[in-house]
Order: structure tokens, then C-alpha cells, then sequence
């Protein structure tokens, strides 16, 4: 059994050493992740798991993988994707350049999907994809951008409830299990760290995706995180989170106004 | 059921449910009073794409608020809320809710062991826990932590269950309170205190 005041040293060690600030996420979950993983790596005792941790730079990578959820998928809620298709990229592409920002991306299902998005829309070309992730392993995997290939027909289909019009399978190609997306589309990506807790704004964007994100975090750390995507957002820019968060009752509500039924925002002030 | 009405006030009664459940639910709700003291919190397996039309269908059953968690939704008393689907419902000690969408246990996301440990972990003596009708094992581990905490536990009788493999799995690894068909479900909670 752990305890939460464990929980908080062990957190409170991480800041303290590694300067990871874990102490604003969301307790149930983190705690639940915290439990599993002791469990998984045979720790005997909490004593232990924590002192590995304070000693080992290694363990804390594993630590950081592990911990963050890095379960994501290509065109997830394909009515979001359909909305984005018909509402957001008409009016983007009325720009001569496009910055997005998918923050907290984790291994990149949904900036591929974007950039096929910007592609069938021929933005493709004048667009910048920013990529980032407070965990540097799951870039690595954004930047090759090889997805099991087993995901594909799942994929696929939310594809084409999406609005897509192609064969899905023109743009990536198979190979021992694993599908490689077109180089196209990954040339328009730029990856980087960048830790949502204690990073600030790096460039002002035409829209911020950050999809299931901010669902890990506690309500202040929402609402700091929600200001810093004000800050890094032009006039008229557009969020969008995940089908069950949203700017009711944030610091940045009365700045933003809803655009549908899916949960993207239009900056109006 | 007496000492529900002695020791502790009930504050929240979550319940889990799979193939089968949702018919349960829908002879249940009706039958409830419409004014119950503690929040109810659905756990329920269902397909993706079933999206967000179920909770709006469990509302015309009942005069109940019934409403899809949101992110940070506070939990109230008198109130239902159902689980979205496609993530893991978790409850904060300060009595909110936060989704989770890590990996599916026991092949389900929203997984009903995910929503009754963490409901246990916060509520303890004042959590009742039922488990429903369903096709597989999710539920027993979570019902075994409930009764750990001190919470009560309960399972729809299985002879009346369509799919009894779930509330015979929980009966048969863990201590149960009371195995309760429809009727008997409504008589007990609209008793709870």
C-alpha cells in the first residue's frame, strides 16, 4: 500500500534532483500509474522504488515513460477531424504561412494526421507542424514515424469517417509489421521538448492541439497551461482539447468563444 | 443493511456494469426516489462509437440530474454520472472527477476495477459498490478493494442477470453484501442514508 504522503516525496524529489515537476498532476491517476509501475518492476518496497529513483538517471527515464500515458491514435474522434477539415483549414488557408502546435503530442498519431489533413487541403506546403513532448523517447518515434501496422485498419476507418477521400494506404508503406509515413509529411514536422509544467511560450501559433492532455493535470496547473496557449495564440487562432475537457469555468474562458459541438475554441479577444 | 443506516452515511454508490446491465438500468432508475442523498456514478462497458447519446437515454428514465463526466466535474449528491466512453473515470479525494486515458485493463477502458478502487480509496466506509450483469472478470478486483475499505458491496443476482458470468466471478472471489435483483435494488437504495 502506498500512502499519499509518499507520493508527494517521491515528487517532491524529482523536483528537487531532476528538476521534474510532477506535484500538479491529477493524484488519482498519477498515484494509480506510480502503484502500477513499483508493481511491474518488482520494487519490495516503496523505500526502494524512491531510492532507485533519487540514484539512477537511467531509472528516471524509464520513470518519466512510464508514468506519462502515451497511448494516443491516428484521427481519434473522427467528427473532430471531419470539423477541423471543413471549418478550421478554409480559414488558415486564407493565410500565407501556418503555425500549429501539438502540444504534449506523444508519439505524433495526430500530427500525422494533421499533416494529411493539410496536405488533401494543399496548406501542406506553406505549413509548420510544431511537435512536442516532455518525454524525449516518444519523439524519437515522431520523428521516424513508423506506426505498428496492425492500427492501420482501425485507423483507416476513422479516416474515412473523417472526410478522407483516398486510399489510406498511399501514404505510408509497409514493412515488416511497421507502416512508415510519407517523408512529405514529416518534413513540414519540427520536434522539441517542451515541458507544459515549466516551459514558456516559444512562438505564436494559428492553432494549439492539445488533445487529453490537460486531463492528467489539476485545476490550477489547467488554468496555467491554458494561459500559457493564450499567450502563444494570434488573434482569431483556434484550440482545440479532448472531447471531455473544456474552457468552462478557466482563467481564459471569457477570451475565447466555442465553435461547435467539438471542443475547438476561436481566440475573439 | 442496517448498519449503512448507523455508522456511515453513504456519499457515493458507484456502479459497474456490462453486456446485459443496460436493461438493468433501465427498470432500475424508474423505480428510484427522486431525491437521493449521495451521488451515483455509472461504469459501463460499451462500444466507442455509442458516444454520448446513452447518458441522455438513461435521463428519460429518471428525474434524477443525469449527465457524461466531464473533466474536473465536482461530484454532487443526487446526481448520476456515467462514465465517458473510451476513458477511465477516476475520483479525487477532493470529490471531483479526472478521466484518464491510459491503457484498457482487463481489455475495457472505461474499466469498472479503475472507478471502484479509486472510489474506495476516497469514499471507504462510505462507498456502497454494485456490479451488474457482463461477460467478464472487470469488477471483482475493484469489489474486493471496496470491502477492504469498508465499503459495501453488492451484485445484481445472477439468475437474473442476462450475461451472470460477472456477478458470479465477483461472488465466488470476494466478499459480497447482498446479491439483489431489480426490485430488491431499488428498495435498498432508495433506503440508503
Amino acid at each position: 500500500m502506498i500512502e499519499d504522503e509518499d507520493v508527494e516525496l517521491l515528487l517532491n524529489d524529482l523536483v528537487d534532483i531532476y528538476g521534474y515537476d510532477f506535484t500538479s498532476y491529477s493524484k488519482a491517476s498519477l498515484k494509480r500509474r506510480i502503484v502500477r509501475l513499483v508493481s511491474i518492476d518488482k520494487f519490495p518496497s516503496f523505500a526502494e522504488f524512491r531510492y532507485k529513483l533519487r540514484t539512477d538517471e537511467n531509472y528516471l527515464k524509464r520513470f518519466v515513460e512510464e508514468i506519462t500515458v502515451n497511448v494516443t491514435e491516428m484521427f481519434r474522434d473522427p467528427s473532430f477531424y471531419k470539423s477541423l477539415r471543413d471549418d478550421i483549414l478554409p480559414v488558415l488557408g486564407t493565410k500565407p504561412f501556418i503555425r500549429i502546435w501539438h502540444a504534449g503530442c506523444s508519439t505524433g498519431e495526430e500530427v500525422y494526421s494533421m499533416a494529411i489533413l493539410l496536405k488533401e487541403a494543399g496548406l501542406l506546403r506553406k505549413s509548420l507542424l510544431y511537435a512536442t513532448d516532455l518525454n524525449p523517447s516518444v519523439l524519437e518515434k515522431v520523428r521516424k514515424g513508423i506506426f505498428p501496422l496492425q492500427q492501420m485498419k482501425q485507423y483507416s476507418e476513422s479516416y474515412i469517417e473523417s472526410g478522407g477521400l483516398k486510399d489510406f494506404s498511399e501514404y505510408y508503406t509497409a514493412h515488416y509489421g511497421q507502416a512508415k509515413f510519407e517523408k512529405e509529411l514529416s518534413e513540414k514536422i519540427i520536434i522539441s521538448t517542451h515541458n507544459l509544467v515549466s516551459d514558456s511560450s516559444f512562438n505564436e501559433f494559428d492553432l494549439i492541439l492539445c488533445r487529453n492532455v490537460l486531463i492528467y493535470f489539476d485545476k490550477d496547473l489547467q488554468d496555467r497551461v491554458l494561459k500559457l496557449f493564450d499567450a502563444s495564440l494570434g488573434t482569431l487562432g483556434y484550440l482545440a482539447l479532448g472531447t471531455k475537457e473544456t474552457l468552462k469555468f478557466s482563467v481564459i474562458q471569457n477570451k475565447f468563444k466555442q465553435l461547435n459541438r467539438e471542443k475547438i475554441w476561436k481566440k475573439i479577444m | 443493511m442496517e448498519k449503512n443506516h448507523v455508522a456511515n452515511a453513504v456519499k457515493a454508490m458507484v456502479i459497474g456494469g456490462s453486456a446485459g446491465s443496460l436493461q438493468v438500468l433501465f427498470n432500475l432508475l424508474p423505480l428510484l426516489q427522486n431525491h437521493l442523498p449521495f451521488a451515483m456514478i455509472l461504469v459501463l462497458h460499451r462500444r466507442h462509437s455509442a458516444d454520448s447519446s446513452l447518458s441522455e437515454l438513461l435521463s428519460t428514465k429518471t428525474l434524477l440530474p443525469t449527465c457524461e463526466v466531464e473533466d474536473k466535474d465536482r461530484i454532487l449528491p443526487g446526481h448520476i454520472y456515467l462514465a465517458p466512453a473510451d476513458y477511465h473515470l477516476l475520483i479525487e479525494k477532493d470529490e471531483s472527477f479526472s478521466l484518464d486515458y491510459s491503457e484498457k485493463i482487463n481489455f475495457s477502458r472505461p474499466s469498472i476495477d479503475v472507478t471502484f478502487e479509486s472510489a474506495a480509496e476516497v469514499y471507504g466506509p462510505s462507498l456502497v459498490a454494485m456490479l451488474l450483469s457482463g461477460a467478464n472478470e472487470d469488477g471483482t478486483k475493484g469489489l474486493s478493494l471496496v470491502k477492504k475499505a469498508g465499503g459495501t458491496t453488492i451484485v445484481q443476482n445472477p439468475e437474473t442477470a442476462q450475461m451472470p458470468y460477472m456477478p458470479h466471478h465477483a461472488m465466488m472471489h470476494t466478499v459480497i453484501d447482498h446479491v439483489l435483483d431489480v426490485r430488491q435494488m431499488s428498495h435498498y437504495i432508495n433506503n440508503l442514508r
